[in-house]
């Protein structure tokens, strides 16, 4: 890797201070391998690690709040999270492996829009609020595209407010090396409609509104069988065509439907 | 005792292993080290108009910048193939150089092109992104199909078509009659995928010279040091063998692709004497993935004759094998010699003719991955064999029955030139039939199907050479060296024994199993022997481990040392205690006259022999130390069956294999703990070969797109079943310990055990065949167009 600066703050505000054009380091999961193949040159590294403000996972009146800075493993051993939303645990519980999940975070996931990350899946089918040192977005028009979020130049994402929703689950088909989501779907029967996102599949999580429409009248696996799901634009790479992916989009759809109708 | 020799003693070297106090090449740190990084070629094929290092000497910490010119300017060498391989027509093959850094012209991405060195590493690549590169672009070719292709690009001007060399094996005229008799032929074509090893270990060089002494003292890891240091001292380096010392300390698993010579080690002695600083390079794993050798890649197409009682009257091969831009250390050899050889299986097919195209494409070199030709050639046969039995309406186990060498024809020489050495291959089918319930099996698929599941059951009984090799065998086929073993056992004054081998372990347990061979001999505890490898100047000359050979022919030199130091031993106790010799016999540890209580310990023996007061030195001399090398009469042949059974999911096309039973016959066993430990290992990279390991070159640029871990799969723990294992023992008869090798058999006999095993599945639903490696995508792409077929 390149040289670089290296901060520490130990808030908010002194991280943004510090920003100058650099880059934040989160868990680094994407970053880290980035600066050892010098794919990445930032003159700055502000380390969030430690800013305490940006950790821990509390409930918030009818909000699941967790900051950013919280780690994929805390979010899958949460005792209120398994309890309270038991998908976003189990979500988390399968992100890449132990070492991934013991230093990745769900602000550097969320902020990173990689398109094949999988807490965007969740934070889009529960609508999820992204809450940034700055101002309070909606995740439905958070995840803009290709690794581009809403975020403007310097902005930090500080935490991720989520409903409380039982009633949810995500299927995940992963690639086979990498083990990042293929197809992510993430399955959310709000009580007031069915909501399907998902990861992996194209530049960018994105809503299946017609798999929703189907399961609003029938909540059931094979509520999606017969709509096709179009092959154009989503992803290609040594592990899958688009039209594979077209296919695990349904076939993980049904499972996640399934985990649903699982649930005590 | 429960140290000798079928005692699953626990491994000696684990200790160091797992609590992270082993000693890798990266872990030597010698004062005033430098740091070497290598510049590789990005583009596939070129010639090279400029690589101006200039600007890279100024950049901080930088000690100095090569290009390939320079190398030459000092007279570096190439790096030479240790392998002559004859075309057909009696010409040599086509031998193409390979520089230590290219100079004219690059062939492959990844290709050395120019070498800095600096304090750092990191100085290194910032001061390599300063040279200034220019190559012009010639067309790439990366696949046999577009290489052979009329019009293909061309990658050396010597080598017309691309073909290397065109080789052939076996008499054509009694295959032609036995397939003009034939009551059915079975065809197919075949693809035996490229591999990518990837040793957890990735390969390192550290280097220094003493001025002083004018010696070259280089640590690598490798699996063969004595080898290495031919190859520097007469080819690539030229020095001096005697004054080069190669030290392969502890070495985080080879695979085959950690025994040939490599440009690194080259290029860090020669920088080493030239700027008089040790010169170190440590792989990266991208780097590892353009740089190491790959293995296998070869396409086939295959006939089999057989008669109207199904028995097999002939074969016919014809292969295509990717060399790569250049020939690799064994390159040739693999797909010819250690591959044709085998073709036979276990079945007494009377009449075989092979020919191999060696092809040159724009690709990284070729050679030696577990199994090393012999996983091709099983291969082959294993799928033919399931493909005729298909053919008939037969079952496949019943057809391999119908046709296995039977225990009384041993020893049995197929028409390849092979004498297989022992073997019960009916009992070895008989015990995986039984282990794996082949019998309940259609039950099983009918309950799969019934949640949708698409259920398979494969077969493969496997044969192998080991033990390479008879020195007279390999050199009247190419071969430029022996390949004999050896090993010097030295018993110190206080009766511990040392043993020094020219074998080297690479993970597989030697300091355990060679010393459970010496615990056996001298009845003597294993913590009072110690086992030395990996130093050419603590070791005789040997040539490494590779091959499955090191038991068979090591362990064999260290009986032949412990026989000489028990004879002398006998000689010493005649004249301590007045006795025969002939009386004098060696029981349990204790030299002794036989039919009396008088005799000597093994360690009061050891003292004897270090204070000669008590025999006469003028007719024995002082001290206890013996060498012994051994040069086998014969391969060993290694055998047994393997049973995959799986599932395949048509949702998804994700393969689940459910059960996999193993019988080998590896003849008699040390350390069974470290044989089940290296089925284990072997199985699970022919399961990686099979269904994960997906080597992808783009076609038109020859890059290398699956240059990472997150796209080339290598299986992990949760890919691979538990596996049910057994053996049976047929000693071998070619040496005196009886054993065959254990080391490669899994990969050789798990892939097509797995593609049979995926085919089968797959056959219901209208797929008829499939290529490694069967990838969810590709499973679910031809699940799609049986549909559409259908």
């Amino acid at each position: 890797m390149y040289s670089f600066n290296y901060v520490r703050p130990s808030s908010v505000a002194e991280a943004v201070k510090a920003l100058n054009g650099g880059n934040f380091l989160s868990g680094g999961m994407t970053l880290l391998p980035s600066l050892k193949m010098r794919l990445a040159r930032p003159e700055t590294l502000v380390d969030l690690a430690g800013i305490a403000e940006l950790t821990g996972i509390t409930i918030e009146g009818d909000r699941l709040c967790i900051g950013a800075m919280t780690r994929h493993s805390d979010v899958a051993s949460s005792a209120d999270i398994q309890r309270v939303l038991p998908a976003l645990a189990e979500l988390a519980g399968g992100i890449g492996d132990p070492l991934v999940r013991n230093r990745g975070t769900i602000g550097g996931s969320i902020a990173n829009s990689d398109p094949s990350a999988d807490y965007p899946a969740a934070a889009v089918a529960l609508d999820a609020t992204i809450v940034t040192d700055r101002r309070e977005i909606p995740a439905s028009s958070f995840f803009t595209g290709l690794f581009t979020t809403a975020l403007q130049a310097g902005e930090l994402v500080t935490r991720i407010k989520f409903p409380m929703i039982k009633r949810a689950a995500y299927a995940k088909f992963p690639s086979p090396a990498s083990r990042y989501a293929m197809v992510g779907v993430m399955v959310v029967d709000t009580g007031k409609g069915v909501r399907v996102a998902v990861t992996g599949a194209g530049p960018c999580v994105f809503r299946q509104e017609a798999f929703e429409k189907a399961l609003d009248q029938n909540f059931a696996p094979q509520a999606i069988d017969g709509i096709v799901v179009s092959a154009e634009g989503l992803n290609q790479d040594l592990f899958g065509t688009p039209e594979y992916r077209a296919n695990l989009i349904s076939v993980m759809t049904r499972r996640a439907v399934a985990a649903v109708q699982a649930r005590r | 005792m429960g140290s000798g020799i079928g005692a699953s003693v626990l491994r000696v070297e684990d200790q160091r292993f797992i609590t992270g106090t082993g000693t890798y090449t990266d872990d030597i740190q010698r004062p005033g080290q430098s740091h070497a990084y290598i510049v590789r070629a990005t583009t596939a094929h070129g010639i090279i108009k400029k690589v101006d290092v200039s600007h890279a000497l100024s950049a901080p910490g930088v000690i100095a910048a090569y290009n390939g010119a320079d190398l030459q300017a000092d007279k570096i060498g190439i790096l030479p193939c240790g392998w002559m391989t004859m075309n057909i027509d009696g010409t040599p093959m086509f031998s193409p150089t390979m520089p230590v850094v290219a100079h004219d012209r690059v062939r492959y991405v990844g290709e050395p092109i120019a070498v800095v060195i600096a304090e750092s590493v990191h100085q290194a690549k910032d001061a390599a992104e300063l040279i200034e590169i220019e190559i012009d672009d010639l067309p790439a070719v990366a696949s046999i199909e577009r290489a052979i292709a009329p019009g293909a690009p061309i990658v050396w001007d010597g080598a017309k078509g691309n073909v290397g060399f065109h080789w052939h094996i076996g008499a054509e005229a009694p295959v032609t009659a036995a397939f003009a008799r034939a009551a059915h032929i079975a065809k197919m074509d075949l693809v035996n995928s490229r591999i990518i090893c990837n040793s957890m270990e990735p390969r390192a060089v550290c280097a220094e010279f003493d001025v002083g002494k004018g010696e070259f003292t280089l640590y690598l890891s490798s699996q063969n040091p004595h080898v290495q240091r031919i190859l520097l001292a007469t080819a690539s380096l030229g020095f001096p063998e005697h004054k080069i010392r190669v030290i392969s300390p502890d070495v985080g698993g080879g695979f085959g692709i950690k025994a040939m010579h490599y440009h690194e080690e080259v290029i860090a002695c020669w920088a080493a004497r030239k700027l008089g600083r040790p010169v170190r390079w440590t792989s990266e794993r991208s780097e590892a993935f353009i740089s190491d050798r790959h293995g296998r890649d070869h396409q086939t197409h295959v006939e089999l004759a057989l008669d109207k009682d199904a028995k097999f009257i002939g074969l016919r091969v014809s292969t295509h094998a990717n060399m790569g831009g250049y020939y690799s250390t064994f390159g040739p050899a693999i797909p010819t010699f250690f591959y044709a050889t085998l073709l036979s299986g276990t079945y007494p097919i009377p009449a075989i003719y092979c020919d191999v195209t060696g092809v040159l494409t724009n690709t990284v070199p070729v050679d030696a991955y577990r199994g090393a030709g012999r996983p091709e050639a099983t291969y082959v046969i294993e799928r033919i064999v399931d493909r005729a039995a298909d053919d008939l309406g037969m079952d496949p186990a019943e057809l391999r029955r119908r046709n296995l060498i039977p225990v009384d024809a041993f020893p049995y020489k197929t028409p390849m030139g092979s004498e297989y050495d022992s073997g019960q291959y009916e009992l070895a089918l008989d015990k995986a039939l039984a282990l794996s319930d082949y019998k309940g099996f259609e039950a099983r698929r009918a309950e799969a199907k019934t949640r949708g599941k698409l259920r398979g059951i494969g077969l493969s009984s496997y044969i192998e050479a080991c033990g390479a090799a008879p020195s007279k065998i390999v050199m009247a086929n190419g071969g430029g060296s022996g390949m004999f073993e050896s090993a010097t056992v030295r018993v110190n004054p206080t009766g511990g024994v040392i043993v020094m081998t020219g074998t080297h372990s690479h993970g597989q347990g030697h300091e355990t199993t060679f010393a459970q061979v010496v615990s056996d001999k001298l009845s003597i505890p294993m913590e009072q022997i110690e086992i030395v490898h990996g130093d050419t100047a603590r070791t005789p000359f040997g040539l490494g481990t590779n091959g499955s050979r090191s038991l068979a022919l090591g362990g064999t030199a260290i009986i032949k040392a412990l026989d000489k130091i028990i004879a002398k031993g006998k000689k010493i106790t005649s004249h301590v205690l007045e006795a025969a010799e002939a009386d004098i016999i060696f029981e349990n540890g204790r030299f002794s006259v036989v039919g009396t209580d008088k005799g000597l310990a093994f360690g009061e023996l050891a003292f004897t022999a270090h204070a000669p007061a008590r025999f006469p030195t003028d007719e024995i001399e002082p001290g206890l130390e013996e060498t012994a090398f051994f040069d086998p009469v014969n391969f060993t042949f290694p055998a047994g069956v393997h049973v995959c059974e799986l599932e395949i999911d048509p949702d998804t096309g994700t393969t689940d294999i459910v059960a996999y039973s193993v019988v080998d016959d590896f003849g008699n066993i040390v350390n069974p703990m470290i044989v089940d430990g290296q089925v284990h290992g072997g199985t699970v990279q022919g399961i990686g070969q099979a269904l994960l390991e997906n080597c992808v070159y783009d076609e038109d640029s020859a890059q290398l797109l699956s240059g990472s871990l997150m796209d080339y799969c290598l299986p992990r723990a949760d890919d691979v079943p538990n596996f049910k294992l057994d053996y049976i023992v047929t000693p071998s008869p070619h040496n005196a310990l009886g054993v065959k090798g254990c080391g490669e058999a899994g990969a050789i006999a798990a892939t097509p055990a797995v593609m049979n095993a995926v085919v089968d599945a797959l056959q219901p639903a209208g797929v008829q065949d499939i290529s490694m490696p069967a990838t969810p995508l590709k499973i679910w792409n031809a699940l799609q167009a049986a549909k559409a077929a259908a």
